[in-house]
């Protein structure tokens, strides 16, 4: 009875004195079972594993921390694990679950951009409530996601930035994995390096296929591209697994950073964990959160960390901030809006602030994005990084790239314009609205 | 904002500040140090060393344990003016990582890394001074701009060097970023230098120092001077003088015009023949990688008839006995690779021979139930290192023999992980040969797979030799593990990414024939190499998958069928 009744309650609000009470009854109900369900996404099996694993035990870590201090709203949290394994319809069968069948109040959840557009309709349909912590490719705003991982003008834009005005780069290798998030990246960043000036002959885009691991011919036309008296440098979208023998390749056939910088977007402390790191000391990574960055709430987030798992030579990285983000947006919101009922909390959600763990603080904003601050690292020999380079403030999220003929007229506001793709050419919401 | 970032060079302020502070903080740091406090100071100011060379060193040294990255960078170039002997190792070791403060008193040492323990070197007087554990120690950090601002400084030291080898090395290094310094010390070099060949590098070095000389004539020689060297900078250095897009840089005068264009087109001639052979390589050693991970399917598919999807998996634990015995030898390295050759063999094979006797014997003849309870076997083979390794991927360190480059000329090198595997996919192809044709297993193993009932009639243990097959197969497979932990990440998906193309060669080849193995991993190889340039390795891949559905369409059996009435009576 209660979930159709709560999402007659979100999608009529012409009958709002009934939803009033139906709201109160829903509370009543809930009430009733003196617990608070929160949804965990992530996969636990399959080749995601290796990464989601990680995010499913920093929300864990987070309720642990969160039930400590006395829940939220008078109530403890409690964790709804599913493990959709890898695979992507499971996923979207995993999340109906939840909304429908555990009636959780929140996910935090998915990895890949193909698991979060498998969720997406799920969620839009039970009016549920994500969030997602992982750096994506932009070009989606929906009402029922939060996004607190960076969107390319977090990430990979100022790298670009940082890399031209820097290290002076003139030519240009877009390295990606064959998927929807390097594409995208590398369309976004073909676009912005030729409105900055850069001829067409001066960029390079190769793609290779998922856990690629003969990188001999990939590596020696990056190394014929790179010597034509033009400092040159990657831009690496290459995902998971086909890292480590791409760096391995790059230092044996005596590439350095020096030569030809390698930044990428896809390679972090956890990543490196597993490295042997000698051939990959100095290239870069761009994140929004590195783990060697001193800070109190850091040290404090780190040791919390060591302590939950037990081992202390778990690393933390940039998508286990933004969990940490999200999660304490959720509890903030939660709090503001005095109940868990999902529309109110989506509601409440712009305009809030929290600090995050290298000092800044992250402010919702109407697009379901966050401000993050970016970060340059090079890669040392011990799998962290030494920050060269940082935004001066943090960044505001831009849900549709500037860059791309179609998306640049597009705007997401879910607080004035109630609509993810608004053109603003001709004033028209397109899809969903609120 | 928090500590470690102000205190590194934040580049998006203005360099003055960045240098200002960095003086003022050395200046700071080197008055804590009372007694060579002035001297110090003074030389970064002059840049010049009026002190004893000891003290100063000293000095340095000690000033390295608490400086920011823009403060090593001076202390480096001072420590390159001095003219002490003992600061090339310093530099080496800086570079290298094998520099490190005591924490307890700030003492700067050379370490060593020896097992657990560091054994410590003191820089000033280079003896040795005991060992110590890590913990206590911190090491000296160097980033990027550190790392190019070391090996210039090391270079120029480098060229006083006895070795003419390590004169040519430093003159190329110091060819990659010509400035007046480098040219100066390139051109007292020059004058004294008396081994032809660092002459001849040196001159290239001056030549490209005169590309950028406002005098047409020293352009002209210097561009007919540069005519016929085919090395990396010089390409790098001829090339922006034609122009580019944003059209600076150009050579105007028509007459070395032409002379670069001259050299730049001898270059690319050379360049294109290298590339070629360069392609085949690659397609060599893709093939042997391709090889080496069918060819104990070749047995176990070829010759036993039996789709084991859990070939993969065999790989995988191979590649983890890798890891396990570099762990168990952490101080060996090079050998450990030595002794997980038979250790993978003897893992994956005894795996293979329970994989036999437990499940794959009871479905002879059954292959669809045998692709279901193998495909599930992989699957339970792939969770249990999960549970016992974690997720994770596990690092196996390449050995120093193994990493690096075999630079034949400027324009052609082999990397030598890759020459070793294909080396290694020889060997043990010839091993098998021999192990199949030479040997009474291999007689018997023919003879079972020709025809069972025959060869039992004959007292042959059939059953036995179905184990023995099935675990020589998996045995191989763990040795291509080994092979692989050199390639790639060892992770418990490592298998999944080799079955496909494992079954594409022994497809390919034509089912139990070891030759054609050897022949269709290899050709596959080089036909994907010779796409991808052109292709991309997406594309190419899908080529080669569509080029290998055609071929089986008209010749189901693959490129060596085999015949008779054994091969045709199945």
């Amino acid at each position: 009875m209660k979930a159709p009744l709560i999402k007659s309650f979100g999608f009529s609000r012409t009958l709002l004195a009934a939803t009033t009470a139906l709201g109160l009854f829903a509370a009543n109900a809930q009430a009733a079972d003196d617990t608070i369900k929160v949804g965990v996404l992530h996969s636990l099996s399959g080749t995601m594993a290796i990464s989601e694993t990680t995010l499913k035990d920093t929300v864990l870590m987070m309720i642990d921390e969160q039930n400590k201090k006395g829940g939220v709203l008078g109530k403890k949290l409690e964790a709804v694990v599913v493990d959709p394994a890898s695979n992507w319809p499971l996923f979207a069968e995993k999340a109906a679950e939840l909304l429908e069948k555990d009636k959780v109040s929140v996910v935090f959840g998915c990895w890949t951009s193909v698991s979060r557009k498998s969720v997406l309709p799920v969620f839009e349909k039970d009016n549920g409530l994500l969030f997602y912590p992982v750096q994506y490719e932009g070009e989606e705003s929906s009402k029922n996601v939060f996004y607190t991982g960076a969107a390319p003008n977090q990430q990979a834009i100022p790298a670009v930035d940082y890399l031209m005005k820097d290290l002076k780069v003139k030519r240009w290798v877009l390295e990606g994995t064959d998927y929807v998030y390097p594409r995208t990246t590398n369309k976004i960043l073909e676009a912005y390096l030729k409105a900055k000036g850069v001829a067409a002959s001066d960029i390079l885009i190769n793609y290779t296929p998922f856990g690629f691991s003969d990188w001999q011919s990939e590596v020696s036309k990056i190394k014929a591209f790179g010597s034509a008296g033009k400092k040159t440098a990657v831009v690496s979208t290459i995902n998971g697994d086909a890292n480590v023998p791409f760096y391995k390749e790059l230092g044996n056939e005596k590439i350095s950073a020096e030569d030809i910088p390698v930044v990428a977007f896809s390679v972090g402390e956890e990543e490196l964990s597993g490295v042997d790191t000698k051939p990959l000391l100095g290239h870069l990574a761009a994140w929004n959160y590195f783990e060697s960055i001193k800070s109190p709430a850091n040290s404090e987030f780190i040791k919390t960390w060591h302590t939950f798992i037990k081992n202390d030579k778990r690393t933390t990285n940039d998508p286990m901030e933004a969990t940490y983000i999200g999660f304490n947006l959720w509890v903030k919101a939660v709090k503001k809006a005095g109940t868990t009922d999902t529309t109110k909390v989506i509601a409440t959600l712009p305009g809030l602030e929290t600090a995050n763990l290298t000092g800044g603080s992250a402010k919702v904003l109407p697009n379901h994005h966050i401000t993050k601050p970016v970060y340059i690292g090079e890669i040392r020999d011990d799998g962290q990084f030494d920050i060269v380079w940082q935004t001066k403030a943090e960044v505001a999220g831009d849900a549709w790239s500037d860059y791309l003929p179609g998306s640049k007229d597009l705007e997401a506001d879910w607080v004035t314009l109630k609509c993810g793709n608004y053109n603003t050419k001709t004033k028209k919401c397109v899809g969903q609205t609120n | 904002m928090s500590k470690p970032l102000t205190s590194q060079p934040r580049r998006t302020r203005g360099w003055t500040v960045l240098f200002a502070g960095a003086a003022a903080a050395l200046a700071l740091l080197l008055g804590g140090l009372p007694a060579h406090a002035d001297d110090a100071a003074s030389a970064t100011e002059t840049e010049a060393v009026s002190a004893p060379a000891a003290a100063d060193l000293a000095g340095i040294l000690a000033a390295f344990a608490a400086a920011d990255f823009s403060t090593k960078d001076q202390l480096i170039s001072q420590l390159a003016t001095l003219h002490d002997p003992r600061a090339r190792p310093i530099l080496q070791a800086l570079l290298d990582g094998h520099l490190e403060t005591r924490s307890s008193d700030g003492k700067v040492f050379i370490v060593e890394e020896y097992g657990d323990a560091l054994k410590l070197t003191d820089p000033l007087t280079s003896t040795a001074a005991g060992d110590g554990k890590p913990d206590d120690f911190e090491r000296i950090r160097s980033n990027n701009a550190l790392r190019k601002t070391l090996k210039v400084a090391i270079a120029q030291l480098e060229l006083a060097d006895t070795d003419p080898a390590v004169r040519i090395a430093a003159v190329k290094q110091m060819r990659r970023d010509i400035d007046d310094s480098t040219v100066a010390s390139l051109r007292a070099a020059f004058g004294s230098e008396q081994n032809p060949k660092v002459k001849h590098e040196i001159a290239v070095a001056l030549a490209l120092a005169d590309l950028a000389a406002t005098d047409v004539d020293a352009r002209l020689a210097a561009v007919n001077a540069l005519d016929g060297e085919a090395a990396t900078d010089v390409y790098n250095a001829l090339m922006p003088l034609l122009g580019d897009a944003d059209g600076k840089g150009i050579e105007t005068d028509p007459k070395v015009r032409a002379a670069v264009i001259a050299a730049v087109h001898h270059i690319n001639l050379w360049r294109g023949f290298y590339q070629v052979l360069d392609t085949l390589f690659f397609g060599l050693s893709l093939g042997s990688v391709l090889v080496l991970s069918s060819i104990g399917l070749a047995i176990t598919f070829g010759v036993m008839g039996v789709i084991n999807m859990a070939h993969g998996e065999l790989m995988m634990l191979g590649a983890y006995t890798a890891y396990v015995v570099q762990q168990l030898m952490p101080n060996h390295i090079g050998l450990s690779i030595a002794v997980a050759i038979p250790a993978a063999f003897l893992v994956s094979g005894l795996a293979g021979v329970a994989i036999e006797r437990s499940i794959v014997r009871f479905l002879y003849g059954r292959p669809l139930e045998t692709l279901l309870a193998t495909f599930g076997l992989s699957l339970i083979l792939q969770q249990l290192v999960r549970s016992i390794f974690s997720p994770l991927n596990r690092s196996v360190t390449t050995p120093e023999w193994m990493s690096g480059l075999w630079q034949i000329n400027d324009l052609f090198s082999l990397t030598y992980n890759r020459l070793y595997i294909v080396i290694f996919t020889l060997l043990v192809f010839g091993a098998l040969l021999l192990v199949m044709n030479r040997t009474s297993l291999g007689l018997k193993v023919r003879a079972v797979a020709q025809n069972r009932s025959m060869a039992k009639a004959m007292g042959v243990r059939t059953e036995r030799i179905d184990a023995l097959t099935f675990g020589l197969g998996s045995g191989i497979a763990g040795i291509a593990g080994v092979a692989l932990s050199q390639l790639t990440n060892v992770g418990p998906n490592l298998g999944q990414s080799y079955i496909i193309d494992s079954f594409m060669v022994v497809v390919f080849g034509g089912v139990g024939n070891l030759w054609g193995t050897l022949i269709s991993g290899m050709s596959l190889g080089i036909i994907n190499k010779l796409l991808e340039p052109y292709a991309g390795a997406v594309f190419a891949k899908i080529l080669v998958l569509v080029f290998l559905i055609l071929f089986i369409q008209r010749r189901p059996k693959g490129l060596f069928p085999q015949k008779g009435r054994a091969a045709e009576g199945h």
